[in-house]
Formats: C-alpha cells, sequence, structure tokens
C-alpha cells in the first residue's frame, strides 16, 4: 500500500523527476523495505537475533551449538555412551540444575525475608502461611537444598566409581572437591536463616567445632600459646562475636546469598569448562568386540 | 631541593619494598637496600635498569595486594560488641539453699550450686560443642539435647561425648555482699589435668 500511494503522487505533480537516477535508486530502497515489512523473517536483522533453520547437515549442526553462548560448553559431538544415563546418572547436571533452582528461588525469598535478630523468624512464618506461593518457594528452596547435597555426592561417587578423576582429569577433580566443600557450606550458613532452634544450635554446635582448629581456635592445639580467646579466633571472625547473635545472623545471611554463590558459580565455570578440555565426559573404554557395536543411529 | 626529593623518593621506596620483596622473582641475590638502591642508580644497561624497575613495579603491585588482603581479614573482626555483660550480680550467698538453682539459666547462662563445700555457679555450656543443658531435677542430673551428654548436680561429666566438667565461673562477694559472677573468667577441670575448681574465685566458702 505505502508504495502505491507513493507512485500515486510522484505521478501526479513531479513525473519529470522520476528519470532521475537518485529517484529511481530510492524506489528499489522503498521497494527492499516494503519487501522485509512483508516478509520479517526473512530480513538480515531477524536473523541476526533469532535462531533460522539450518541445512541438516553435520557442519550446520555444530555451528548451532558452537556459536550460540548458552551451548558453547557443550561438545558438538559426544560419545554416546559416555552420555548413557546409566553411565553418568546425570547427577552433575542435576545438581547444577539444582543449582539454578536455588538460586531463583532464593532470589525470590530474599524479598521477603530480613536477616535482622527481631523479625528473621516472623518472616519465615509470614512466608509460611500468608505470603503467595511463600510456603511452596521456601520448600522448594528447602527440598532443592537437601537434593543438591545428596546429587553432589553421587555425582563424586560416580566419578569415583567410573575412575573419571585419573588422568587427565586431576585438576578437574579438585575443583569437584572444592565445589563440594562449598555446597556443604552453603547449606550450613543456611541452616542459620530461618533463626529458629534448630538453626540456632545447629550454628552453636558447628562453630563450636571451630574453636578446636589448630591454631587459629582458642581450644584447638597451640591456639591458647598463640595468644587465641573467644574474643580474636577464628570462631569471632565467623560469627562477628563471641556468640550466636545477630552478627552471626547478618554474616550467615551475607556468606549464603552473595559471597559463596559467586565463588561457587566461578568453580562452576571452571568445572564445566575442563570437562571439555579434557576430553568431554569420561566414558567407557572405546575398546568395543566386534560383536558388541552398536548398529549406526541416524541423527 | 632536588636532593631531599631523592630521598623521599628513596625512603618510599624502601617501605615498598619492605612488604612486597618477598613476592617478587628475584633471579640475584642481592640485600634489600641494595635493590632499592639500584633502582635509582645510572650504573648497568638501560635494559637491566628497565628490569629493575619493572620489578620494583610488580612488588609494589603485590604488597599493595597483601595489604589489602590484611584488611580485608582484619574487617571481619569487629572493635565493638553488642553482647550482654559478663559480670552481673545474683544476690546474697543466703539466697541460695543446697542443690542446684536454675532462676538465671535464661537471663545468664549460669546455675548456682551450693554443696557442703560452698557456692559455686556452673556456666551452662555443655564443654561438647557449646549447647546448654536441661536440668533434670528427678534425675538429679544435666542431660545435654544436643549429643547427650550427661553430668551430675556438681557439673561433673559421667556419660556422653562431654570430654570434661562444665566450667565454672568465677565469683566473689562485693562490699555489700552481693555475689558477682564473671562468666569472661572460667575455671576448667581439663582431662588429665588438675583441677582448677579448688583455685581463688572458684568457689565461695560461705
Amino acid at each position: 500500500m505505502p508504495e502505491d500511494n507513493g507512485n500515486a503522487q510522484e505521478k501526479k505533480g513531479l513525473s519529470g523527476l522520476l528519470d532521475r537516477p537518485e529517484i529511481q535508486a530510492l524506489k528499489e530502497k522503498v521497494k527492499g523495505d516494503v519487501q522485509a515489512f512483508k516478509k520479517p523473517t526473512k530480513t538480515d536483522l531477524f536473523k541476526s537475533m533469532f535462531r533460522v533453520k539450518h541445512d541438516e547437515t553435520p557442519r550446520s549442526r555444530a555451528l548451532g551449538v558452537l556459536s550460540n553462548v548458552f551451548l558453547h560448553l557443550h561438545p558438538a559431538k559426544v560419545n554416546r555412551d559416555a552420555v548413557a544415563y546409566n553411565y553418568t546418572w546425570g547427577m552433575g547436571g542435576i545438581t547444577f540444575y539444582l543449582f539454578v533452582v536455588l538460586t531463583f528461588t532464593g532470589a525470590l525469598l530474599m524479598f521477603y525475608y530480613h536477616p535482622s535478630k527481631i523479625v528473621a523468624f516472623r518472616d519465615i512464618l509470614y512466608l509460611e502461611h500468608d505470603v503467595p506461593f511463600g510456603k511452596l518457594l521456601r520448600n522448594m528452596h528447602r527440598w532443592a537444598a537437601h537434593l543438591m547435597i545428596i546429587t553432589v555426592w553421587l555425582h563424586m561417587f560416580r566419578v569415583y566409581l567410573t575412575g573419571s578423576y585419573k588422568k587427565p582429569r586431576e585438576f578437574n577433580w579438585l575443583v569437584g572437591v572444592i565445589l563440594l566443600v562449598l555446597t556443604l557450606l552453603l547449606s550450613f550458613t543456611g541452616y542459620l536463616l530461618p533463626d529458629d532452634q534448630l538453626g540456632f544450635w545447629a550454628v552453636t554446635v558447628g562453630t563450636s567445632m571451630a574453636r578446636a582448629t589448630p591454631l587459629l581456635g582458642h581450644e584447638g592445639p597451640f591456639g591458647p600459646e598463640l595468644g587465641m580467646t573467644q574474643f580474636n579466633d577464628v570462631r569471632f571472625a565467623l560469627l562477628g562475636g563471641s556468640i550466636v547473635d545477630s552478627n552471626a545472623l547478618l554474616r550467615s545471611y551475607i556468606w549464603h546469598c552473595i559471597a559463596i554463590p559467586i565463588i561457587v558459580s566461578t568453580f562452576l565455570v571452571v568445572h564445566f569448562w575442563r570437562v571439555r578440555k579434557d576430553g568431554g565426559i569420561s566414558g567407557p573404554s572405546p575398546v568395543v568386540l566386534e560383536g558388541e557395536i552398536k548398529p549406526e543411529r541416524k541423527i | 631541593m632536588p636532593e631531599s626529593s631523592v630521598q623521599n623518593q628513596v625512603s618510599a621506596g624502601a617501605d615498598g619494598k619492605g612488604t612486597g620483596a618477598p613476592e617478587a622473582p628475584q633471579p640475584q641475590k642481592a640485600k634489600p637496600w641494595q635493590r632499592v638502591a639500584g633502582l635509582f642508580s645510572k650504573d648497568g644497561t638501560p635494559a637491566d635498569m628497565v628490569a629493575t624497575r619493572r620489578r620494583f613495579v610488580g612488588a609494589s603491585v603485590v604488597g599493595f595486594l597483601i595489604v589489602n588482603l590484611l584488611m580485608f581479614l582484619r574487617f571481619f573482626f569487629p572493635r565493638a560488641l553488642f553482647e550482654p555483660k559478663t559480670s552481673f550480680r545474683i544476690g546474697y550467698p543466703a539466697d541460695f539453699g543446697f542443690g542446684v538453682d536454675t532462676k538465671f539459666q535464661q537471663q545468664f547462662r549460669v546455675w548456682v550450686v551450693r554443696n557442703p563445700e560452698g557456692l559455686f555457679v556452673i556456666y551452662a555450656r555443655c564443654t561438647h560443642l557449646g549447647c546448654t543443658p536441661d536440668w533434670k531435677p528427678s534425675e538429679n542430673k544435666f542431660k545435654c539435647p544436643c549429643h547427650g551428654s550427661g553430668y551430675d548436680s556438681e557439673g561433673i561429666n559421667f556419660e556422653g561425648p562431654a570430654p570434661r566438667p562444665m566450667d565454672r565461673a568465677n565469683v566473689e562477694l562485693d562490699p555489700e555482699g552481693q555475689i558477682v559472677v564473671d562468666t569472661a573468667k572460667l575455671y576448667q577441670w581439663p582431662k588429665g589435668a588438675p583441677t582448677q575448681f579448688n583455685d581463688d574465685g572458684a568457689i565461695l566458702r560461705v
């Protein structure tokens, strides 16, 4: 329609100018714009924004993975025996999925929770009984946290059973051990946040163990000799005081919601990247008997 | 004037060197002051001077980061604490009869105990991992709810994982004759070590 109107106007008043080259060029441009308006999915702009269908060739399939920021950590091709669920148990992936769930539900819980001694437990009751879907969110966070502890252990167990910690994956095993400890620390710091009796005494017990830290704890080996007391040892730094009180709650909250998640995310990036660099998911031995060769599958 | 400014630079360099020097890789062994002097000498090839100054900058950066790390660590130790006072008055010795008195457990986390020897104050913290045990009058014992440590009415452990009897707080009489308790001064009886329970301040023989 805009094309017709334009032509009509030009024919009425400016017919003499129609043959000039700049007008012809303008005409071509308008034609192109109208074409793009009619079929927006064919424009370069659209193709740059959205995924488009490519030919079903192995090359374009590989490019589809490599050129996408969210998929590029994946290998373009994997050994199909290495990704069988009865081999990997899917535990690493499930652990990461739970981490994402925990980050999301945790961020939502932060909208209603104040890390303060007076209101913390009241906020938990509020979340449980009045906030829309608050009970659902809190339970998702709680159960995902429990499950993540379980899956991260099972992941480690599977890696041990399949010997995937061996050369060249020693470094990634170490990163995994750090991630395991960080996961446990996330769980522990989250324990105090409801500020209920269970969490309070659990953290009292947990941080009492820090009293026995060698050199840095006031009841640990060589601690008193180095001048450690209740008021300057490692437990004091963890709690922000000599007793589990408001400082401890706030510190727990900050470690739980900000510091440890950032550290974990950093190590997760390294962990995933190392999987690729060490040759992908470790698979069963590549040596197969002729009788075990499976028929080729069409992709 | 120029001389004095050079002097200042040298002394500033010495400070930077002092914190950062151990971190920087040093191919040739030289005393720290020799290295600092080398920074500003015109001896050696230009390449040597560039390398020396580059090491100096590297050491300064490392030193800066170390100082920042120390500041970061110090930051976690607050100077002022908003915690309950550890020293308080609990009344006159005549207020307490034989046995265990739990009326200050909620407020001060202590039990007042009188036995034939005198009056002492048990700090209500399990020596295993720091929970507050419960006084069970019917069983005549303290029982920790966390891991089951049991103590008799004088706080001596006899069951569970507790490694030693519960600590006792310092007690003394003020001029009025009231008992002043200080839970910052504790008397212990560690396993295999002599008891401190008979020290001055551990018990009021009244």
